[in-house]
């Protein structure tokens, strides 16, 4: 793994290339690759994939973490790479740091994915919080936050709570809602 | 440079050794959910301990340093994270069974600890080592969710049963003096903010405090005045329970380096 913070990454949702695109071929090959925790959505629908570019000569393709010990990483690491050496392309993987992974990179399809798949795709924007806001987060006094109700997958109540923080994996938090009384997995913006 | 790589390996070692204890409650959380957030807490914090020990192995570029070897192959007083995160989960002094861990010590330590981490990584976005400011950027979002989590524990045990309040107070009373080490000085923390690369935490201490304060009178708790012994971690002077984090941490690597799976 390496990491090159030189090349300045798109900052944003990545749409599926339209042919015509440099690099559409690799682009439609790698959205076979799914996240091994969640195998409804792409790479690039998930805002992980980033690019595919030339560097040097040859093909280069940029991945980035989600939380920084998130285990499924090196697993999609190994799937992109097994994914172009099965179509004979051949290609670097590379992990960028910067810009930082947010689920604001989600595209919409992924969301409804999320959605379809049980888990309740991020509500809110997930820039990270400064000076005061910091302490109104942690507070839980955040007025932005308490206006967007996080609705249940199943039934799309918005009449949910937070049962835990922490879910299944360190990126999502555990819901219930009140109305269906099911309980869901919440993917928390970050 | 050496100060540099000192200094990054000083937050490094900061997060495997919180990780490393607070992933002793895995399998023994109070309730489920807890297990599965100090499990999670455990991964955020190791994960942040692997980018920046790679960081490091990146600046010394000795062809020698890894993430491993920085993590597994070196001793107690190269270890240079604060002592306030080596501590067990524990008001005793010496803690004489597993059953002794106290979930008040755990989460009094994680918000005094995330509290500190929220500002400090907010500031190093700013860094001129554009890896450490892309790892800090990474890190303060998953630092403002252990803020949180702890808070709210901070909060519910404070202000929860008079046994819950008595436990937290005596949490925050025996862990308090142990955050003096945040706001000393050290040779590679000022090098490291002379170069741009670090941030003087003393910059950082007044909202700390509001923080801190603020959770404090909502969970009905006192805060001790910090004062007496100021430990030195960060300088390689641990307290006698590093060495046992060290043990288990590293028993399995040292037994059969260079092992794979």
């Amino acid at each position: 793994m390496s990491d090159d913070t030189t090349e300045r990454l798109p900052d944003g949702p990545i749409a599926e290339k339209q042919v015509g695109d440099p690099h559409h071929a690799v682009w439609s090959l790698l959205e076979s690759v799914t996240d091994p925790e969640i195998p409804v959505v792409s790479l690039r629908e998930m805002g992980i994939l980033r690019a595919v570019r030339e560097s040097a000569g040859s093909l280069e393709v940029v991945i980035t973490p989600t939380y920084s010990g998130c285990p499924a990483m090196s697993q999609m690491e190994d799937d992109v790479k097994a994914a172009l050496a099965k179509a004979g392309v051949a290609a670097r993987v590379v992990t960028q740091l910067a810009p930082a992974w947010t689920t604001d990179w989600m595209t919409l399809e992924a969301r409804a994915k999320l959605r379809g798949y049980g888990i309740a795709p991020p509500q809110a924007s997930a820039c990270a919080y400064q000076g005061v806001n910091l302490v109104q987060f942690a507070a839980r006094k955040l007025a932005s936050e308490a206006q967007q109700a996080v609705t249940c997958p199943q039934c799309g109540s918005s009449n949910t709570t937070e049962t835990s923080h922490f879910g299944s994996t360190a990126c999502k938090a555990l819901y219930r809602c009140l109305d269906c009384l099911e309980p869901f997995d919440y993917f928390k913006p970050y | 440079m050496a100060a540099h790589a000192d200094y990054v390996l000083h937050l490094a070692d900061n997060a495997v050794i919180l990780g490393q204890r607070n992933a002793q409650w895995c399998g023994h959380g109070p309730v489920l959910e807890e297990d599965l957030a100090l499990a999670n807490n455990s991964l955020d914090l190791i994960g942040q301990a692997r980018l920046l020990y790679q960081h490091v192995a990146a600046l010394r570029h000795d062809g020698r340093t890894t993430e491993d070897l920085l993590a597994y192959f070196r001793d107690v007083p190269d270890f240079k994270n604060y002592t306030l995160l080596e501590l067990p989960h524990s008001t005793a002094l010496a803690p004489t069974a597993s059953g002794n861990r106290d979930y008040a010590v755990t989460m009094a330590r994680n918000f005094l600890y995330s509290a500190l981490m929220v500002l400090l990584w907010d500031a190093l976005k700013a860094s001129k080592d554009l890896q450490l400011a892309a790892i800090a950027a990474k890190s303060l979002k998953e630092t403002q969710y252990h803020l949180r989590h702890s808070r709210d524990w901070l909060l519910r045990l404070g202000d929860g049963t008079d046994e819950s309040h008595a436990r937290m107070q005596a949490a925050v009373d025996h862990l308090m003096p142990y955050t003096q080490e945040f706001w000393t000085s050290s040779a590679m923390e000022t090098a490291a903010a002379a170069a741009g690369v670090g941030v003087d935490t003393r910059n950082l201490q007044t909202v700390w405090n509001t923080l801190v304060d603020d959770a404090l009178a909502q969970a009905t708790l006192q805060r001790p005045a910090a004062g007496g012994f100021v430990p030195t971690g960060k300088l390689g002077v641990h307290s006698e329970h590093l060495g046992f984090v060290l043990a288990e941490m590293q028993c399995l690597a040292r037994a059969h380096p260079e092992a794979v799976w």
